[in-house]
C-alpha cells in the first residue's frame, strides 16, 4: 500500500542539538499507535533551515510546516493532523504581520522567493523548448510586438530596478542616456567577469538559465537601438561558457537571434568575449578595453560608456543578475516588480551563502530581508554551534556587519549605511575563530594583487595598508597605524581612478569602526584572541590539566607534541606550526593559546 | 529547429506546456532531475547521473526520465536531485551518491518510499504559473 503522507524531520545537525531524534522516535511510535504506519512515513531530513526556531517538521503533501517542536508534541501531530486531518495551529510557522504580503503564490513559510533564479534547478539549460515553456521568450515577444522603445523604458522605470552588479544604478536611467544618443552603430554588453572571492551568483545563473540572458539583451538592443551584443565571460567558467555557446546556437536557429527576430524586422545578435579572469575588467571601462583587444586598465569617466563606450559608440553595460530580472518585468509589469523589496531597493537579491554557516548555496531573497533571516532561517545558522561574529557583504569592496546590525533589512541603502555594500552577492559568515585583522588582510592582499596598477592612490595606498596590517599581524604595530590606515584609506578613496581603488578600503574601515578593539589588542597586547595570527600565538599545555589521553598527539599534523598514555604531553615550539588542531581536539582545555 | 513566425513560438509553447501538464497528470511518467552546474558536477553529479540511468535500465523503468538541470542553489547538499513521481510529494534529495541514487530507484521510484536522511527542502516556490497570467 501506498503511503499517503509523508512527515519529514529536520535531523540537521543544529536541530540534532534540540532532541529532533527524540522527536521523530516519538513520530515513529505515535504513528504506529495509531495504526497508520501503512499509510504514513516518518523521514529525517537534511537541514531546512529555520533552526533559531528549534525542531522543525513538515507533512507532505500539504506542506504544512511546523516549527519550535517538541519531542511532546509528536503524538498530537499524528492525533490531530494525520488521524483527524486538522493541522496544530499553535506550532503551524506564520510570517511577521504583513511580510511578504505583496507576494502571492508564496508559500506561507518560504523566505525565498526566485525571479532570477526562476529556472535554475527547474529546466534542462541545454534545452530551449523548455525555456519556452516556461514563459521563455514571452517577454521578447511582447516587447517586439506591442511596445515601443519608451514603452519599456517606462515599465523599467516603474519597475526600480538597479543594476545589480554593485553599484546600484537605476537600470531604466543607462537605457535612457544610450537610447537617447544618436549613433550609427550601439552596443549591449554583458558583465559576466563576477570576479569576487566567494561569488558565483552569475556563473549559476548562466549555468541554469543562459536563454534569459539572451532574451533580456535582445530587449535591451530593440530598446536602444543596438543590433549587436557582447558577454564578456571569464574563461574559468567553461560550464557556463559552454551552456551560452549551446542557447545562442539554438536561439540563431530559431530565429530568436540574428536578421528579422521572429519576422518582426528587428535584427540582434550576439558573441562571447572571453575574459582572462582579472578582477579589474569586471570594471565597465576596463572590460570595454579588454574587448577592444587593449590591456584592460579603466579609463575616467565621464563620458560614461552609455553615451561612449565600446569602440566609441553608446553602450549598455549590466550585469548577469539585472538582465535576467527584465524579462520578468516586462511580463508582470514594472508595478508588480516595483511591489516587491523596500522603498528604495525593488525585487529580490541573489546571494551566494559562504563561510561559517550550515547551509552553503544560492539564495534569493525579497530585498528588506534581514540578514537574520538569511543566516538563521535560510542559512540554517552557524557551522559546529559557533558564535556569530559578523558577515562581509560587498566582498573586497565591501564591509562586515556585526551581530547587533542583524536585523537590519537589506538594502542599497541601509548596507550603505552600516559601511558595507550591497555587492554583486556574495555573503561570508564570519564565526568566534574568524580574526578581523586576518580577514582584512586577505582581501587587501586581494585588492593589492588585482589592481592594475595605473593609479598611484590605489597601487601605493593599497601596498601601504597592507604593509601595515602585516605588521600589525605580527605585533609590529603601533597606535599611529590605526590613524595611518585612516589617512590612506581616505586618500584611496578619493583619489583613486576606479571603484577597485576607492573601495579597496572599506573593509578595514568597517572592521575599524565595529571591531576596533581587535586590532588595539593585536597592536598593545600582541595577542590574537581568533588564535589566526599565528606570529602571536603560542599553544602550550597544562601539565596540571593534561591526562595524558594522547588525543592531541595525534592530531598534530607535524608530530611535535610528545608524551606517553597518562603521562603529561609537551608541545615542542620549535617545530609548531600553530594550526591550532591540539587546541580544539583536547577535551581537557589542557591546551592553552596565548 | 527552423526558424519561427511569431505564431510558430507561441504554438510551441502551447504545445510545451500541454505536453507537460500531461506527463503530470497522466499518472505515468516520472522525472529525475539532476543538478549539474559547476558545484553539482565537482560533487560528484555525473556519478549520480549515470547510476539512475543503469538502475533505471536494470529495472526496465522505461516510464522514469533522467535529466540535467542547473544549481538548486543547496551547494552544502550536492549533487542535489530532484524526484517527481505520480502519487508522491515531489522531492529533493541532498548528498545523492551512485549508491544513494540506486536507493532512490528501489525505494523511491519502486516502493513509493522516500529514503530518509537525503530529504531536503525545495528552495522556493515556484513563480512560472503567475509569469504567464502578468500583473495582477
Ligand atoms: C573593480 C571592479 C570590479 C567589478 N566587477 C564587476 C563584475 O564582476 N560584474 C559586474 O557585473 N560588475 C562589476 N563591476 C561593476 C561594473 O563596473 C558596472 O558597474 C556594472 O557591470 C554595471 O551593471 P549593472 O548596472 O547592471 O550593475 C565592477 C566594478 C569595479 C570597480
Ligand atoms: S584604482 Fe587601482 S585598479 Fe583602478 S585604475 Fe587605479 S590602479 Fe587601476
Ligand atoms: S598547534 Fe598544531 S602544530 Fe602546534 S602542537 Fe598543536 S597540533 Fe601540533
Amino acid at each position: 500500500m501506498a503511503y499517503k503522507h509523508f512527515i519529514l524531520v529536520c535531523g540537521g545537525t543544529a536541530c540534532e542539538s534540540c532532541k529532533s531524534g527524540a522527536l521523530h522516535d516519538n513520530l515513529v511510535t505515535a504513528v504506529r499507535q495509531n495504526g497508520l504506519e501503512g499509510s504514513v512515513q516518518v523521514v529525517k531530513t537534511g537541514c531546512f533551515g529555520f533552526c533559531e526556531q528549534g525542531s522543525v517538521v513538515k507533512v507532505l503533501p500539504e506542506e504544512a510546516f511546523y516549527v519550535r517542536v517538541k519531542p511532546e508534541d509528536a503524538a498530537e501531530i499524528v492525533a490531530e493532523h494525520l488521524v483527524k486531518g486538522r493541522p496544530v495551529d499553535r506550532l503551524l510557522y506564520k510570517v511577521g504581520a504583513g511580510k511578504l504580503s505583496s507576494i502571492d503564490d508564496i508559500p506561507f513559510y518560504q523566505k525565498q522567493f526566485r525571479i532570477v533564479l526562476r529556472n535554475c534547478g527547474l529546466i534542462d539549460p541545454e534545452n530551449i523548448e523548455e525555456y519556452i515553456a516556461r514563459e521563455g521568450y514571452a517577454a521578447l515577444e511582447k516587447v517586439l510586438f506591442t511596445m515601443k522603445p519608451d514603452d519599456v523604458i517606462e515599465e523599467l522605470r516603474k519597475s526600480g530596478l538597479r543594476g545589480r552588479g554593485g553599484a546600484g544604478f537605476p537600470t531604466w536611467r543607462k537605457w535612457v542616456f544610450s537610447k537617447d544618443v544618436k549613433a550609427d552603430q550601439k552596443y549591449i554588453i554583458c558583465n559576466a567577469d563576477e570576479g569576487d572571492p566567494g561569488a558565483y551568483m552569475d556563473r549559476s545563473t548562466l549555468e541554469g538559465d543562459p536563454h534569459s540572458i539572451l532574451e533580456a539583451m535582445t530587449i535591451a538592443g530593440y530598446t536602444t537601438g543596438a543590433t549587436q551584443g557582447y558577454i564578456y565571460i571569464r574563461a574559468e567558467y567553461p560550464l557556463a561558457i559552454k551552456r551560452l555557446e549551446i542557447a545562442i546556437g539554438q536561439a540563431r536557429a530559431a530565429g530568436l537571434l540574428g536578421e528579422n527576430i521572429l519576422g518582426s524586422g528587428f535584427s540582434f545578435d550576439l558573441e562571447l568575449r572571453l575574459g582572462a579572469g582579472a578582477f579589474v575588467c569586471g570594471e565597465e571601462t576596463a572590460l570595454i578595453a579588454s574587448i577592444e583587444g587593449k590591456r584592460g586598465m579603466p579609463i575616467p569617466r565621464p563620458p560614461f560608456p552609455a553615451v561612449r563606450g565600446l569602440w566609441g559608440k553608446p553602450t549598455i553595460i549590466n550585469n548577469v543578475e539585472t538582465f535576467a530580472n527584465i524579462p520578468v518585468i516586462l511580463l508582470k509589469g514594472g508595478d508588480w516588480f516595483g511591489s516587491i523589496g523596500t522603498a528604495t531597493s525593488k525585487g529580490t537579491k541573489v546571494f551566494a551563502l559562504t563561510g561559517k554557516i550550515n547551509n552553503s548555496g544560492l539564495i534569493e531573497v525579497p530585498m528588506g530581508t534581514t540578514l537574520r533571516e538569511i543566516i538563521f532561517d535560510i542559512g540554517g545558522g552557524i557551522k559546529d554551534g559557533k558564535k556569530f561574529k559578523a558577515a562581509q557583504t560587498g566582498g573586497p569592496s565591501g564591509g562586515v556587519i556585526p551581530e547587533q546590525f542583524l536585523d537590519t533589512p537589506i538594502d542599497y541603502e541601509s548596507l550603505g549605511a552600516l559601511g558595507s555594500i550591497m555587492g554583486s552577492g556574495g555573503l561570508i559568515v564570519m564565526d568566534q575563530d574568524d580574526c578581523m585583522v586576518d580577514v582584512n588582510k586577505f582581501y587587501l592582499e586581494f585588492t593589492v594583487d588585482e589592481s592594475c596598477g595605473k593609479c598611484a592612490p590605489c597601487r601605493v595606498g593599497g601596498r601601504t595598508m597592507y604593509n601595515l596590517l602585516v605588521g600589525i599581524s605580527e605585533g609590529r604595530g603601533s597606535v599611529a597605524d590605526i590613524d595611518q590606515l585612516r589617512t590612506v584609506a581616505h586618500a584611496m578613496n578619493k583619489a583613486s581612478l576606479c571603484g577597485l581603488g576607492q573601495t579597496a578600503p572599506n573593509p578595514v574601515m568597517s572592521a575599524l569602526k565595529y571591531f576596533g578593539d581587535e586590532y588595539r589588542v593585536h597592536i598593545k597586547d600582541h595577542k590574537c584572541p581568533a588564535g589566526k595570527c599565528k606570529a602571536l600565538v603560542t599553544y602550550s599545555i597544562l601539565a596540571e590539566k593534561c591526562i595524558g589521553c594522547t588525543l592531541c598527539a595525534r592530531r598534530c599534523p607535524v608530530n611535535c607534541i610528545s608524551g606517553a598514555r597518562r603521562q603529561t604531553h609537551v608541545i615542542d615550539l620549535s617545530r609548531c606550526i600553530k594550526c591550532g588542531e591540539c587546541y580544539d581536539a583536547c577535551k581537557f582545555e589542557a591546551v592553552q593559546r596565548g | 529547429m527552423k526558424k519561427l513566425t511569431l505564431q510558430d513560438l507561441r504554438d510551441l509553447r502551447e504545445r510545451k506546456k500541454a505536453e507537460i501538464a500531461r506527463r503530470d497528470t497522466s499518472g505515468k511518467t516520472g522525472e529525475v532531475i539532476i543538478g549539474m552546474g559547476t558545484c553539482g558536477i565537482a560533487a560528484g553529479a555525473r556519478a549520480a547521473f549515470d547510476a539512475f540511468v543503469e538502475e533505471l535500465d536494470k529495472g526496465g523503468l522505461t516510464h522514469v526520465v533522467v535529466k540535467q538541470t542547473g544549481c538548486m542553489g543547496l551547494c552544502y547538499s550536492e549533487p542535489t536531485v530532484e524526484v517527481r513521481m505520480p502519487g508522491m510529494p515531489a522531492t529533493v534529495y541532498g548528498t545523492v551518491t551512485a549508491d544513494v541514487a540506486r536507493k532512490i530507484v528501489n525505494e523511491h521510484i519502486l516502493a513509493g518510499r522516500l529514503v530518509g536522511d537525503h530529504v531536503f527542502d525545495k528552495p522556493a516556490a515556484d513563480i512560472a504559473p503567475t509569469l504567464a497570467r502578468g500583473a495582477k
